[in-house]
């Protein structure tokens, strides 16, 4: 309907309506007509994220085969497929958009779409998989939680989904530091260097502060976005310092502080060249993460070759019998 | 030997089976041709993890000598382990890797569906638990091995340079020695030499419809049921092993 609406209808009425419907807070679906910001917009956002899901499978990737126990192992690679679960999830419903999955990869590997910067750091020891979960999936979670709302039906629907799971990856994370703060000094020294490397790049998932946030104006007015980056920032800060406390980490922040009048933490300055460096490309994991990545798309172009020539035979067989 | 030595060295040999070929399979994280692909490979690894789980904690058990599934894991060296050479073969490419799951999970299938009815419960109850697990993880190594065979020229040559490969390591699964001898008398075990022919008239059928040749006599590898093991094993242990081994005192 949405799309016959928009050959009678002038587009500045279309596009007021659009923004009435969004201001409501009415879902949008696939098929309802939306202007071309919006969809670009929404393109570029969950491509990303789905991209994130899924090169995030290779710094924990990383350490499932050195993983310390047959439980840690089964848990850590459930987890990582539930991640790769949720990058199938996000592409199809991107490819609602009118993208495929294919586009979106050729982008990814082009540099034209991106993932989320955190994956640019390397996982160093067994306590870095307890970081990631605790710090890396509870930013993650914070986030995604604001995105159950969304304005685009299909994203609200996966981030509903995924934050289900989300929450018990936090958990096992939580869980694996929490053992390792009770075990040896050894142990104790590989979770507070997680902690020290983890905590700073976890704080700039939120992205830059409010005033510096490119993307924000359009992304508020047809409320794909819901709350800003430090609303977000903070709300993560003040869950998660009373976790670390609690199992005897310390945050790496000389200036973090609880503030009883604002009843949440104060904390020091982020160092925002680190994050523009490592946003331009010279993290350390940057050229790495992506050669992984199309090394491993390249390498396996002849098994989904074979899989279409053998469709298609199977194809032809079937109409030369009909 | 003693019945309960039998059964230990019987359910240490399964659980190996499962753990080996887990820790291979789950190399294949971040790796595969498709996203699908690599979910349904860290499956079928989440699967033997369970299954590796459940048999080595019954072997400790059996042992009753203080070992835990972790430490029968974590803490043998090569010469401790009983697991089938085929299962500690590199991945090699992405045929090769369902080519091998073909080979083993077939002789599974045969394996788990007598081993419901064994006498020992533990063993009937995990075998029926997992022979769901196994039939899935042959039909859908089978389906590929048919459409790799089946595909293009380059899948087709890659896919049988896969089968001449692995093929001398499938005979070793069948091989029976004094523990099985005596645990089949006890109602326990299964004659493995009496799957084999069905196991290879299930391959030959796999192989017609991917137009893959069934390759000829060749010689046979053995060693496993001595402790003896391809180079491959070694390095596989010292990966796994790392965190175990370099940090006896941790619990994790
Ligand atoms: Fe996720
Ligand atoms: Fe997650």
């Amino acid at each position: 309907m949405g799309n016959d609406q928009s050959t009678m209808v002038a587009p500045d009425e279309l596009l007021a309506r659009f923004d009435a419907r969004t201001a409501a807070g009415d879902a949008i679906e696939a098929k309802d007509w939306m202007p071309d910001a919006y969809r670009k917009h929404l393109v570029r956002q969950m491509s990303q994220h789905a991209h994130s899901e899924v090169i995030g499978m290779q710094p924990e990737g990383n350490w499932v085969t050195r993983a310390p126990s047959l439980r840690a192992k089964q848990i850590l690679l459930a987890k990582i497929q539930d991640e790769g679960g949720h990058g199938l999830y996000l592409y199809s419903a991107a490819e609602t958009l009118g993208i495929s999955r294919d586009e979106m990869i050729h982008q990814l590997h082009s540099g034209k779409a991106k993932y989320s910067n955190i994956f640019n750091y390397p996982t160093l020891n067994w306590a870095d998989i307890g970081a990631i979960g605790w710090l890396v999936d509870g930013a993650a979670i914070v986030n995604q939680v604001s995105l159950q709302r969304t304005s685009y039906g299909p994203y609200s629907r996966a981030m509903v989904r995924i934050c289900k799971e989300e929450s018990f990856h936090q958990r096992q994370g939580y869980e694996i530091m929490t053992y390792m703060m009770r075990g040896t000094a050894e142990q104790r020294e590989m979770a507070q260097d997680a902690m020290n490397r983890w905590w700073w790049p976890s704080l700039m998932m939120f992205g830059p502060h409010d005033g510096d946030s490119p993307h924000s104006a359009d992304a508020f007015k047809w409320k794909i976005k819901r709350h800003t980056n430090d609303e977000l920032r903070q709300k993560f800060i003040d869950k998660t310092v009373p976790q670390a406390e609690l199992i005897g980490l310390k945050v790496p922040d000389a200036d973090l502080k609880w503030n009883e009048e604002k009843q949440s933490y104060t904390y020091g300055k982020i160092n925002w060249d680190e994050f523009h460096r490592v946003i331009n490309g010279n993290g350390p994991c940057n050229k790495q993460r992506m050669e992984h990545h199309i090394k491993v798309h390249n390498d396996g172009a002849w098994v989904r070759e074979a899989a279409t020539a053998y469709k298609n035979k199977q194809n032809a067989q079937k109409t030369n019998l009909n | 030997m003693t019945r309960e030595e039998a059964l230990f060295k019987y359910t240490l040999r399964l659980g190996d089976n499962a753990l080996i070929l887990s820790q291979r399979l789950s190399e294949w994280c971040s790796y595969g041709p498709i996203l699908e692909e690599d979910l349904a490979m860290t499956n079928f690894a989440l699967d033997l993890i369970g299954r590796a789980q459940a048999f080595l904690g019954y072997a400790a058990q059996l042992e009753g000598i203080g070992n835990t599934e972790d430490t029968l894991a974590f803490r043998r060296s090569e010469r401790q382990y009983y697991n089938n050479q085929i299962a500690e073969l590199p991945n090699g490419d992405f045929g090769h890797t369902m080519v091998r799951q073909l080979f083993i999970s077939s002789f599974e299938q045969l394996l788990f569906s007598q081993l419901r009815n064994s006498k020992d419960e533990t063993i009937a109850a995990v075998a029926a638990k997992t022979l769901k697990e196994v039939k899935y993880h042959a039909s859908h190594a089978g389906d590929w091995v048919i459409r790799l065979g089946d595909g293009t020229d380059e899948s087709s040559r890659r896919v049988q340079q896969a089968v001449n490969a692995i093929w001398p390591y499938t005979a070793e699964q069948f091989e029976m020695d004094e523990v099985d001898s005596l645990l089949v008398a006890e109602g326990i075990a299964v004659d493995l030499q009496s799957l084999y022919a069905d196991w290879k008239n299930h391959i030959a059928a796999v192989f017609a419809e991917a137009k893959i040749a069934m390759p000829g006599e060749c010689y046979m590898q053995t060693g496993s049921r001595q402790g003896i093991h391809t180079e491959h094993l070694g390095h596989l242990l010292s990966e796994m092993q790392y965190l175990q081994r370099a940090y006896p005192d941790a619990k994790w």
